[in-house]
C-alpha cells in the first residue's frame, strides 16, 4: 500500500556520538577494541545530515514542520543531541544505554523504526530520515539500508544533493563509482549523506545557549520494546602490519612476477596493456612484499603481455 | 586460490583514512593538548564554552596563523566569523544581543583564540573588551543602539585610543584636547599604538577637556567614527610580533564630535579609563595563557618525536626539567588568572590582582615560549615551526595594557594605600 503523500514534512535525523575524527586511535589494553577515553563528537556524516535537514527547512520553510535529532547511546550522547539542537534541530530523543555498550547497526535500525512507528499516524509522523552514510568508528554503513528494508521505504544512499518539492516529490543525486546517479521518488524516504552534500555550520554560542531550552525526550530501550543484546563478538583488534620497504620494478612483467612471488596476485586477464589499480587496495605482510601507493588489500590487475 | 583473510578491525583501521573527512582536516590542528580541565576548575557550561571556542579557533584560525604572521595581514573574514559565533559580545547582556556571560568566559575565549593565533586574539581582545565592554559599561541607550549591533556582528571593528607619542605610562598627561565650540566638541591631537586602527570603524578616544585643574580630573572619553571629517589613520606599523593585529597612529585635525558622543561624563574620563584598564588587564591575561599552552603543546609533541641517542629527547632529564618548569608556570598563571576572573564576576574587582594576573602571566609567557624555542633546537630557529612566532607575540604583553613596571608600581602602591589609610596618613608618592 502506498503511504499517502504528506504536505508538511517531519524530518528525523539520527546522530551518533563517536570518537572525534582528529583523535589518534590506539588499541585498548584488552586487545578487543580501541581506547575510548578520548575526545568524542558527533559523527561527521551525521553533522552533514543535520545541516541538510536545516538547509531543507531554509529552502522550503512552509513544508518542513519539525526536525528531530535522535541518538542511541550513553548519558554523554545528550551532548551530541544538544549540538544538533544548537545547529537548528527543534527537539531531541535520547535512547539511553549503559556506558561502553556497543549498539550494533541492526539494533540501531530497529530502534529508529520503533521511534518512527511510535509516531505513525500522528501530527509528528516521520516523513524523511536523513542520516550519515556510515559512522567513523565502525564504518559499517549498513544502518540506512537496513532501516529502509525494515520500513519498506525507498532509500537514496550516498546523497550529494537532495531536493524535496511540494507534494513530497524527492530528487536525490548520489555519487557512485561510475559517476553521478539521479534518483526520483516520493516521501517517505531514507537518505544517507555523503561528504559533498554540504559543509556543516558551526553551532554558534548564542544558539548553543538557546538549545539548552529545547526539549530532549529520554527513553530506555524497554520503553520501545527493544533489545540491544549483541549478536556479534569482537575477537580481537590489532593494528595493521607495519609497512615494509618497497622496491622499484622496470616493467609490467617484473611487477607481475613480484606480485606472484608475494602471493597476492588474485587473478589476471589479458585485456589491456596499462596497469591501473581498479580499487585503492594493495597488500602487505610478507617480507619484501611490494607496496603500491597506500595499498592495504589485494588488488586485481588486468594486464596484457 | 585462497583470499587471505585480514582481521576485520585491521581493515577498518587501515581504511579509516578514507572515511575520515580529509577535506575538513586542516594542517594547523593539533590533536593533543595538555590543558588540564580538571585543574582549571571550569563549570561544565564553561568547559563546553571553551571547547566550542577551541574547535572554532583550531579550525578557522590556527591553520592560517603562520601566514598571517608572515604577511602582516589579518584576514577580512575573521571578525564577521567571530561575530557569527557570538564571540564579540561575551560580556554584553543577552537582551542587547550578547551572550551575557562573565569575565571568566571572556578570558577563556581570549585564551583559546590566543592559542590558535596570539595576534588575532589581541585584535579580538581590543575589540571585544577595550571597545565593546567599555561601551556596554558606560554607553547611553542611544549610543548602544547606534554602535553596538554592528560591533557585535563583526561588520564594524572597534578600537580604544588613549596612549600618545609622549604619553604612555604617564597616560594622564595626554595632550590630545577637545574644546567645546558652538555646541560641538572639536578634537585635536594624535594617538599611537592603536590596535585595529587600520580596520576599525568605531573608536573610543580619551582627550583632555579641562585645561585647568589636576590632569586626572580633566579627561573625557568620546565615541569617534572613522568617517568624521578631519580624522585620519596613519600607516600600518611593521611590528616585531602580533603581526596579524593591525596597529597604527591616528590623527585628529579639528574633528567635530556631537555632544551625544561623550562616553560617560565630561571630566570623568579617567575613571572610565582606569576601571577599564583593570578589566582589560584581566581579560588580556588570557593572551599569555594561550601562548603558553601553544608553546607547551608544541614542545611536548616535538620532544617526544625527536630522537637522539636512540630515545626521545623528552626522556632526558634536563629536558624533563624544562617541560616541568614550563608546565608549572603555565598552570600557576592560569590558576591565578582564573581565580581573579571569578572574583571579578562575583563583583570583587581588585586593581592589584588584575594587574598581578597579567604581570605574572606575561613574564611567564616570555619565559615559556623562549624555553619552547630552546627545546626545539635548530628547528626552533626556523619559521617553519611556531616557536619563534610564539616568543615574538609573547613580548607584547609585557608592555601592552600597561608596562610591567607600571603594573608593579600599582600593586606596591596599592599596599602603601592600605597601610597609609590604617595610619590616617597621606600616601607617599
Amino acid at each position: 500500500m502506498r503511504p499517502t503523500v504528506p504536505k508538511l514534512i517531519n524530518i528525523l535525523v539520527p546522530v551518533k556520538r563517536s570518537i572525534d575524527y582528529a583523535v589518534k586511535i590506539r588499541i585498548a589494553s584488552d586487545g578487543k577494541g580501541v581506547d575510548t577515553n578520548v575526545k568524542h563528537s558527533m559523527n561527521p556524516f551525521d553533522e552533514i545530515a543535520v545541516e541538510e535537514a536545516i538547509r531543507l527547512r531554509e529552502r522550503v520553510p512552509k513544508s518542513v514542520t519539525s526536525i528531530t535529532a535522535l541518538s542511541i547511546g550513553p548519558a554523554k550522547s545528550v551532548d551530541t543531541i544538544r549540538t544538533a539542537l544548537a545547529m537548528g534541530a527543534d527537539s531531541g530523543i535520547h535512547i539511553t544505554v549503559p556506558d561502553n555498550t556497543v549498539v550494533e547497526p541492526i539494533s540501531v535500525a530497529r530502534a529508529i523504526k520503533a521511534v518512527i512507528e511510535k509516531r505513525a499516524g500522528g501530527a509528528d509522523k516521520v516523513d524523511l530520515v536523513i542520516m550519515g552514510k556510515q559512522a567513523i568508528d565502525d564504518d559499517s554503513g549498513t544502518t540506512g539500508g537496513m532501516l529502509a528494508g525494515m520500513l519498506n521505504w525507498g532509500q537514496a544512499c550516498f546523497a550529494s544533493k537532495l531536493d524535496v518539492a511540494d507534494g513530497g516529490k524527492t530528487s536525490v543525486t548520489r555519487e557512485i563509482d561510475g559517476g553521478l546517479e539521479k534518483l526520483e521518488g516520493q516521501l517517505p524516504l531514507i537518505v544517507t549523506t555523503d561528504l559533498r552534500l554540504n559543509e556543516p555550520r558551526y553551532a554558534s554560542l548564542p544558539n548553543i545557549m538557546k538549545a539548552k531550552k529545547k526539549k530532549i525526550e529520554t527513553l530506555k530501550p524497554e520503553d520501545l520494546g527493544l533489545d540491544f543484546a549483541a549478536r556479534l563478538e569482537t575477537i580481537s583488534v590489532s593494528e595493521p602490519p607495519k609497512r615494509q620497504g618497497g622496491g622499484k620494478v622496470e616493467n609490467v612483467e617484473e611487477l607481475v612476477a613480484k606480485m606472484k612471488e608475494a602471493g597476492v596476485l588474485l587473478g589476471a586477464s589479458g585485456v589491456n596493456g596499462d596497469l591501473r589499480p581498479r580499487s585503492t587496495g594493495g597488500w602487505g605482510g610478507k617480507q619484501g612484499a611490494l607496496t603500491v601507493q597506500q595499498c592495504t588489500r589485494p588488488i586485481v590487475v588486468h594486464w596484457h603481455s | 586460490m585462497s583470499i587471505r583473510t585480514i582481521p576485520a578491525r585491521a581493515i577498518k583501521t587501515a581504511v579509516a583514512g578514507s572515511s575520515r573527512l580529509r577535506h575538513v582536516l586542516v594542517t594547523g590542528r593539533r590533536e593533543y593538548t595538555s590543558y588540564n580541565a580538571a585543574v582549571a576548575g571550569l563549570t561544565p557550561e564553561q568547559e563546553e564554552f571553551r571547547q566550542v571556542v577551541s574547535d572554532f579557533a583550531q579550525k578557522e584560525i590556527a591553520p592560517r596563523a603562520a601566514s598571517i604572521d608572515k604577511t602582516n595581514q589579518m584576514p577580512e573574514d575573521l571578525f564577521p566569523k567571530m561575530g557569527e559565533m557570538g564571540l564579540l559580545g561575551v560580556t554584553v547582556p543577552e537582551k542587547m544581543g550578547g551572550l551575557g556571560l562573565g569575565y571568566l568566559e571572556h578570558t577563556v575565549a581570549m585564551e583559546e583564540l590566543s592559542r590558535a593565533s596570539a595576534s588575532i586574539a589581541l585584535s579580538y581582545g581590543a575589540h571585544s573588551n577595550l571597545m565593546v565592554n567599555q561601551l556596554k559599561r558606560w554607553g547611553t541607550p542611544t549610543q548602544l543602539d547606534k554602535y553596538l549591533p554592528k560591533l557585535l556582528t563583526g561588520e564594524h571593528v572597534g578600537s580604544l585610543a588613549m596612549s600618545e607619542p609622549n604619553a604612555g605610562s604617564d597616560v594622564v598627561s595626554m595632550k590630545t584636547k577637545a574644546e567645546k565650540r558652538d555646541g560641538v566638541w572639536v578634537l585635536n591631537g594624535s594617538k599611537c599604538w592603536i590596535t585595529n586602527a587600520p580596520i576599525s570603524s568605531t573608536f573610543i578616544v580619551y582627550a583632555r577637556t579641562n585645561k585647568e585643574g589636576p590632569p586626572s580630573k580633566g579627561i573625557t572619553a568620546f565615541l569617534v567614527e572613522r568617517g568624521f571629517k578631519g580624522f585620519e589613520v596613519g600607516e600600518k606599523l611593521d611590528k616585531f610580533g602580533m603581526r596579524g593585529s593591525p596597529t597604527a597612529e591616528i590623527f585628529f585635525d579639528n574633528v567635530e564630535i556631537p555632544e551625544e558622543n561623550v562616553l560617560g561624563e565630561v571630566g570623568k574620563g579617567a575613571a572610565v579609563l582606569m576601571s577599564g584598564l583593570d578589566l582589560e588587564r584581566l581579560v588580556l591575561s588570557g593572551g599569555p595563557l594561550g601562548i603558553m599552552q601553544a608553546a607547551m603543546d608544541l614542545t611536548l609533541e616535538y620532544t617526544h618525536e625527536r630522537y637522539q641517542f636512540g630515545k626521545p629527547i623528552a626522556t632526558m632529564q634536563l629536558m624533563q626539567g624544562k617541560l616541568a618548569d614550563m608546565y608549572t608556570k603555565l598552570s600557576a598563571s592560569r590558576a591565578y588568572t582564573y581565580a581573579v576572573a571569578r572574583a571579578c564576576d562575583a563583583g570583587n574587582v581588585s586593581r592589584q590582582d588584575c594587574a598581578g594576573s597579567i604581570l605574572y602571566s606575561s613574564d611567564r609567557a616570555v619565559e615559556v615560549s623562549m624555553e619552547a624555542q630552546q627545546c626545539l633546537g635548530g628547528n626552533g630557529y626556523i619559521n617553519d615551526y611556531d616557536a619563534g612566532r610564539l616568543l615574538r607575540d609573547s613580548r607584547l604583553y609585557t608592555v601592552g595594557a600597561g608596562t610591567q613596571e607600571i603594573r608593579r608600581m600599582l600593586i606596591g602602591r596599592g599596599f602603601n594605600e592600605v597601610f597609609a589609610k590604617a595610619e590616617g596618613k597621606a600616601i607617599a608618592q
